[in-house]
This record gives C-alpha cells, sequence and structure tokens, in this order.
C-alpha cells in the first residue's frame, strides 16, 4: 500500500512532514478577505481580489483534501489518526453550534427582553416614556421606528413545515445509506447517499424561493428591524451550512463512486453525517423558534 | 512520575524520511513541526508585544502630562483599541499557544500535535488576521478607535477600516479554534501510555481546560462582531433600538465571550505558576488534584459572570445581584490557587532562580489584581470605579504582572530545554527586577488616579491627576525599555552559551516528561511513545 516515498510505519501515528496548503490557505483567506472589506468600502478592483481570493481558498481545499483522501487510501491513517479526526470533527461542530447559539441568544433577548423593554415593561420604562411612548411591544416587530416599513411573515404550516420534513426525511436517507455502507452493500449506499443530497440542494432551492417571496411580496427584507435581522441572519447562516453540508455530501457520494470507504474505515462518511445532523438541529430550533412560535 | 524511556531515543531511528527541519524560509512556511511551530508563535507573540508595547508608550507619552501634548484624541482612541486589541489576541494569546505547542507534546509524550497541518494554518492565520488589522490603521478615518470592546453604536462610526478590524477578528478567532481543536485533540488522544488524566502536569491541564473555553466563545465573538457588520453594512437593527434591538445586547454577547476570553488569558499562566513553584521549592506541588478541580471550576463560573463588565447599563437589580454574587464565587477557587502556590513554599528548600522570581512576583501582583476585581465585583462600588482609571489598573495588574510575568518565568523556564544553553541569569535577574520595579510603578498609581475618578480613554485630564500620570508615563517607558533586554537575553541563549543539561533546574524531577528527553529537545521527541508508570 504504502510505498517508497512515504516509508510509513503503519503501527504508528502519522506525523505529516511539512505541507504548503495550510500557508496557501492562509494567503487566500487573506486575500479574500482583504477583498470582501473593500468591497464594503466600494473600492473598485475589490471584486477581482475578493474572487481571485475565494478561487485560491477552493483550490486549498481541494488540494489539502486531496492530500488526505490519498493519505487516507494509501492506508498511512491508523486508528489513533481516526480518532484525532474524529474528535476534531465533534469540536468543530460544537464550534459551529456556539456560532448560532450567539444568533439564538439574540433573538431570545430581543423578543423576551429589550422589545418589552421598548414597550415600557420593567426597569427600563424610561426609554419607552421619553422616546417611543406609542410603541406597542408585539413579535414580529420591526421597533419602534417601523424600520424597513410594513411586513408580513411566512407562516410556519407551509413552506418550512415542508422544508422541515425534507430535511428530516435527509436525516433518515444518510442513516440508511450508512447502514447500507457498514453492510457493504454499495448500491443501496449510492442511492440513499445520492438521495441525501438531492434534498439538502432540494431544501435550499426551497429556501431561496421563499427569500423571493418574502423579499417581492411581504416586504419582509434583512432591514426589516429585529425580526428582519434575526429571521434573516438565522435562517441565511443555516441554509449557507446547509449549502455547505450538501457539498460535502456530493464529495463522499463521487468518494463512493471511486470505490473509496470500507464497512470498517470511512471517517469522512461519517463526519459528513454528523454535520448533516448538525444542520438538521439546527434547523429543528429555527423551526420552532423563528417561524413557529 | 517518571519515564521508562532511556535517552538518546532520538538516535534510535536511523534512517526515516525527511526528518530534519527543511532549509531556508520554506521550513517555517510548511512546517508542520510542533517545536517549529511553537517557536513561530513565541516569535509573532513578541514581535506583537512590541508593537502592541509602542502604542501603549503612545498613550503613555500622551499622559504624561495635562493637555494636549502629541497626538490627536482620535489616534489617541485608536491607540488604545489597537493596543488593546493587539496585546490581547496578538501577544499573550499567541504566546501561551506558542508555550502550548512546543511543551504539551513534550509533557504528555507525544510525538507531535495532533493535527499538525491544521497546526500550521492556526498559526498562518493569525498572522494573515493581524496584517488585516495592522493594515486598518492606515484606512481613510483613521484605525480602529471605539475600544477594544467595539461598543455599538460608537463603533459603528468607524471609517473603512471597520470591515478591515472585523474580518482580522473572524481569522484570529478562526486560527484559535482551530489551535484549540488542535490542543484538545493532543491531550485527549496522544498521551502516553500510562499519562492518565490526573498524572498530567499542571500545564498540559490548564491548556486542556482554557482550549475548552476558546472552543465556545470564540465562535460567539465571531457571531458578534458579524451582527456588527451587518448592523454597519446590510440594514439590521441587531443594535439599534429604533428597530426593536438594543446597544446592550452587543454587549451581553460581547461579554459572554470576554469574560470566559479572560481566563483563556490567564489559566495558562496558572498552569506555569503551577510547574515552576514545585521545582524551585524542591517539593510536589501542593493539593494538584484541587488545583485541576479549581481550574475547572474557574472555567465554569467564567460563564456566568459576564454581566459584572456591564453593572452600570440599567441592568435589573435581580441581574445585578446574581452576577455580583457569582463573580464574588471565583474567589474561591481563586484562593484555592494562591493558597496550595503558597503551601507549595512551606518549608521547601527555595531558590529564586529567574522562573522563579517571575512566579514569585505573579503570586504577589496577580492577587493585587484579582483583589482589585473582589472590589469592582460589588455593584454598587463598581458604580464609582466603572470606566475610571481603576478598571485600568486592575486588568493590566492581572495581565502584565500576571500574564506576562508567568510567560516570561515560562521562557526562563523552558529556555534551556528549547536552545540546549544556559542564558545570562545575571541579565536575567536584572532583567526581572527592573521590570517588577517599573511595573509597579506604572500601574500602581492608576488606582490612585481611578478612585480619584480619572475616566479611562481620555487624552487629556484635570490638573489635579498630573503627578500620578507623570509617575505612571515613566514607569511605561522603563518596563518598556527593560524588555530590550529580555529580547537581548533570548538571542543571546539562542546563539550560545553554558550546555543545559536534560534536567536543567534540579528540583525538576517530578513534573511532566519534557525533562527526560535531551536538551536542546531534538526535531523529533517521543516518536515511540514512552511508557509513564
Amino acid at each position: 500500500m504504502a510505498h517508497a516515498q512515504t516509508a510509513h510505519d503503519a503501527g504508528k501515528y502519522y506525523i505529516p512532514h511539512g505541507s504548503k496548503w495550510p500557508i496557501v490557505g492562509a494567503v487566500s483567506l487573506f486575500v479574500m478577505m482583504l477583498g470582501a472589506a473593500a468591497l464594503l468600502n466600494g473600492v473598485n478592483v475589490a471584486p477581482f481580489i475578493f474572487w481571485a481570493g475565494f478561487a485560491s481558498v477552493l483550490f486549498m481545499f481541494y488540494g489539502w483534501f486531496g492530500t488526505v483522501i490519498g493519505e487516507s487510501q494509501a492506508g498511512m491513517y491508523n486508528a489513533g489518526v481516526d480518532k484525532s479526526f474524529r474528535m476534531g470533527m465533534m469540536w468543530f461542530i460544537f464550534s459551529e453550534v456556539m456560532f448560532f447559539a450567539a444568533f439564538f441568544g439574540a433573538l431570545y433577548y430581543a423578543r423576551n427582553l429589550s422589545v418589552p423593554w421598548l414597550g415600557g415593561e420593567g426597569a427600563k420604562y424610561l426609554s419607552n416614556l421619553f422616546l417611543w411612548q406609542d410603541f406597542e411591544p408585539t413579535w414580529p416587530t420591526n421597533g419602534p421606528a417601523a424600520v424597513g416599513g410594513a411586513f408580513e411573515t411566512i407562516p410556519a404550516f407551509g413552506l418550512p413545515a415542508i422544508n422541515t420534513a425534507i430535511l428530516l426525511t435527509s436525516g433518515v436517507t444518510i442513516t440508511i445509506a450508512h447502514h447500507a455502507l457498514q453492510a457493504g452493500n454499495r448500491g443501496l449506499l449510492k442511492i440513499f447517499l445520492g438521495l441525501t443530497f438531492l434534498l439538502g440542494f432540494f431544501f435550499v432551492y426551497l429556501q431561496a424561493t421563499e427569500y423571493a417571496h418574502a423579499y417581492h411580496e411581504l416586504n419582509l427584507t434583512l432591514g426589516s428591524g429585529i425580526y428582519g435581522s434575526t429571521f434573516f441572519m438565522l435562517t441565511g447562516f443555516h441554509g449557507l451550512h446547509v449549502t455547505i453540508g450538501a457539498i460535502m455530501l456530493v464529495v463522499i457520494w463521487l468518494r463512493v463512486m471511486k470505490g473509496h470507504f470500507t464497512p470498517k474505515h470511512h471517517f469522512a462518511f461519517e463526519a459528513v453525517a454528523w454535520y448533516w445532523h448538525f444542520v438538521d438541529v439546527v434547523w429543528l430550533g429555527l423551526f420552532i423558534f423563528v417561524y413557529w412560535l | 512520575m517518571s519515564a521508562s524511556q532511556t535517552h538518546g531515543h532520538a538516535a534510535a531511528h536511523d534512517h526515516h524520511d525527511e526528518h530534519g527541519p527543511a532549509k531556508g524560509i520554506m521550513r517555517w512556511l510548511t512546517t508542520t513541526n510542533h517545536k517549529d511551530i511553537g517557536t513561530l508563535y513565541l516569535v509573532f507573540s513578541l514581535i506583537m508585544f512590541f508593537t502592541g508595547g509602542a502604542m501603549a508608550l503612545v498613550i503613555r507619552a500622551e499622559l504624561f502630562m495635562p493637555g494636549m501634548q502629541l497626538v490627536d484624541p482620535q489616534f489617541f482612541n485608536t491607540m488604545t483599541t489597537v493596543h488593546a486589541l493587539i496585546m490581547v489576541f496578538g501577544a499573550v494569546m499567541p504566546a501561551t499557544v506558542g508555550l502550548a505547542n512546543w511543551m504539551i507534546p513534550l509533557q504528555i509524550g507525544a510525538p507531535d500535535m495532533a493535527l499538525p497541518r491544521m497546526n500550521n494554518f492556526s498559526f498562518w492565520l493569525l498572522v494573515a488576521a493581524f496584517s488585516l488589522l495592522i493594515l486598518s490603521l492606515f484606512m481613510p478615518g483613521g484605525g480602529p478607535a471605539a475600544g477594544w470592546t467595539l461598543y455599538p453604536p460608537l463603533v459603528l462610526q468607524t471609517g473603512d477600516a471597520f470591515p478591515l478590524a472585523i474580518f482580522a477578528i473572524h481569522l484570529a478567532g478562526a486560527s484559535s479554534i482551530m489551535g484549540a481543536i488542535n490542543i484538545i485533540v493532543t491531550i485527549m488522544n496522544l498521551r502516553a501510555p500510562g499519562m492518565t488524566l490526573l498524572k498530567m502536569p499542571l500545564f498540559t491541564w490548564t491548556w486542556l481546560i482554557t482550549a475548552y473555553l476558546l472552543i465556545a466563545v470564540m465562535p460567539v465573538f465571531a457571531g458578534a462582531v458579524t451582527m456588527l457588520l451587518t448592523d454597519h453594512f446590510f440594514g439590521t437593527t441587531f443594535f439599534a433600538a429604533a428597530g426593536g434591538g438594543d446597544p446592550v445586547l452587543y454587549q451581553h454577547i460581547f461579554w459572554f465571550f470576554g469574560h470566559p476570553e479572560v481566563y483563556i488569558m490567564i489559566l495558562p499562566a496558572f498552569g506555569i505558576v503551577s510547574e515552576i513553584i514545585p521545582t524551585f521549592s524542591r517539593k510536589k506541588l501542593f493539593g494538584y488534584d484541587a488545583m485541576v478541580y479549581a481550574t475547572a471550576s474557574i472555567a465554569f463560573l467564567s460563564f456566568i459572570v459576564w454581566a459584572h463588565h456591564m453593572f452600570t447599563v440599567g441592568m435589573p437589580l435581580a441581574g445585578q445581584m446574581f452576577f455580583m454574587l457569582s463573580t464574588m464565587l471565583i474567589a474561591v477557587p481563586t484562593g484555592v490557587k494562591v493558597f496550595n502556590w503558597t503551601a507549595t513554599m512551606w518549608k521547601g528548600s527555595l531558590t529564586f532562580e529567574p522562573p522563579m522570581l517571575f512566579a514569585l512576583a505573579f503570586l504577589f501582583l496577580f492577587t493585587i489584581g484579582g483583589f482589585s476585581g473582589l472590589m469592582m465585583a460589588i455593584a454598587p462600588a463598581d458604580f464609582q470605579y466603572h470606566d475610571t482609571y481603576f478598571v485600568v489598573a486592575h486588568f493590566h495588574y492581572v495581565l502584565v504582572p500576571g500574564a506576562v510575568f508567568a510567560i516570561m518565568a515560562a521562557v526562563y523556564y523552558w529556555l534551556p530545554k528549547w536552545t540546549g544553553h544556559l542564558y545570562d541569569m545575571k541579565l536575567a535577574n536584572w532583567h526581572f527586577w527592573l521590570s517588577t520595579i517599573f511595573v509597579n510603578l506604572l500601574f500602581f498609581p492608576q488606582h490612585f488616579l481611578g478612585l480619584a475618578g480619572m475616566p479611562r480613554r481620555i487624552p487629556d485630564y484635570s490638573t489635579q491627576f498630573a503627578d500620578w500620570n507623570m509617575v505612571s508615563s515613566i514607569g511605561a517607558f522603563g518596563f518598556g525599555l527593560s524588555q530590550l533586554l529580555f529580547v537581548y537575553i533570548i538571542v543571546k541563549c539562542a546563539r550560545g552559551g553554558a550546555k543545559a543539561s536534560d534536567h536543567v533546574w534540579e528540583g525538576a524531577y517530578n513534573h511532566g516528561l519534557e525533562w527526560t528527553v535531551p536538551s536542546p529537545a531534538p526535531y523529533h521527541t517521543f516518536e515511540d511513545a514512552p511508557v509513564v508508570k
């Protein structure tokens, strides 16, 4: 398996010696963020800088993951390395949970504390008394200044309920795919993994139609006060994560098509599955706290 | 604890592939070696320490006398803001990460960090982040000037520097999260056989807990600054009351990150001091288990005290009571630590080499900072202290003679292990005494200024504050210049000097496995895991 170039003792924890990908990644991200900042500041050449950086970030991902996949296929990763990857992925997902927690926290604070305070409840009645005397604290709201103008919201038991069903179904299909992988049933694996990312992209498509509906017909935009802010930032970051997760699913599906993964050795598959369940759980939180209640 | 491993194992592997470091600049750009990356972090941190220090000297030069002296107020505000961002995210944190990179694998008998490529990524991403931040200083409208806490609505008035500073924070945060994941995975997965959790050296323990804090709060900070970004550019109203948001919401989210953040800076320092005091007392650490549990308790409490930074925003009374009492509770585990360090020295056979001097100064001066923290924890009293120089004095006491002294102690403690040479002890003693005298001259008078009512982040002040400000500025320049000695000692030691033994310090026998490898530590260590009995 492992050839002369990487004479590696499989009993040992594999330590790579030198890699150009991290520095490529750091420089690419620097260029991309510089471009993004310039874009926000209205600099002419900014789109060029941003997209050049973005393209090199993609190049870095392709190269870095390609290297890791190659090493994995060459059998250089023993159980210890596998365990490190698992722990790393788990803590990465935890950090993502905390990122969403910040936005859920903002939603909670606005609904239960700051909006009622603006309406004159509790210890902070003075801002109501002096600044916003006519403000009735209700939810949804775009605040006492009615920022963004009157808007309507998206009812939970329309498209969002269908989206919930789609994501929950995709959680089932990926589990069936996982069981098929463990049982060595590659045909079933390919079908159900393929079905999973199709459901994922379908979800993203429906979210996009929902956004278009919100912007064009409901006048619900990112600028619709605190409701619009929390609604679009939470669902937007979630949609971004579903998109990334679906791309990850495509990558492992392509790897399955190439014959990668064995019933016992398939960390990447499980990592993507965990990630997929994570976006699923975040969605349930969104469905309940953003759309429904 | 001892390792059954024989010394000189580095020679055991005769022909492994590409085992020495690569040559030239590519070594540093592409390295996956924990020692190289540790060195990169430490050197980066030192450069940032001087960059942030130069900004502090601009501040102190302006404040040397009342009246406007040298810089315009906007630039003064930029200096206070960027000095803090650089010192927190560019100097103190990378220094402790650098120490973690160097020492954790050596202490627990791991062949390297668990995810070596990501380790390199963490470091270079930090360089990218600080390049963006430094670049932001030269933007139209000046650098970020709203204070390091970036409170809205003030911060939303920043000019073109704004998105650069926000993205710098995003990248530095990503770097920290990846670094923290690496540390957790290394400790949980790569400990040598027999190195049970409760045998781990305390530096490793405190870093493990710090890493959990980092993963939990850096993403929250990223979320907070993202909301600032969208409020500024995309019309959201998270922090604007007109749209139903609340500027105080930012403060809550920020300090939910910010309070654990201060423990992220101090817990590794606790670990360092817990390594050094036993060595130079020639005793085992008193109450090892209690130290571990105290560290964990402090970490837990750090999540439920954040609003003590904002007692004056008009919180409901119940909130003030809760945050006041939970804050005071932290004195209990911190007290356990201080008493345990003291008890470790009790009837010990003490010597006062430079690491011990710095650790002892830490013990006294950090405790002063802790006590002033307790004073401010009392909500009604804090109404008086809030936003005065008393706060500045408090957090500089815990950060400079606290965290920074501990980092210097760690450098003096492990430098012979890294370089294989002993450093100039006499000069290091000079460095210690100059630093300690000047740091007190610098920060102690700020207590008086604060209690007398001098506000922080102000370039000019009333004449009754003149004397102590002058004393403080003299201390600042003295402290800053003394640090040149630190650089000289390190460079001199890296270039040569008396050969250090593998053990380096005669009292360093009952701690981590770092003392079982040769000095200097070979490029690769513990390729075969040692067995700890």
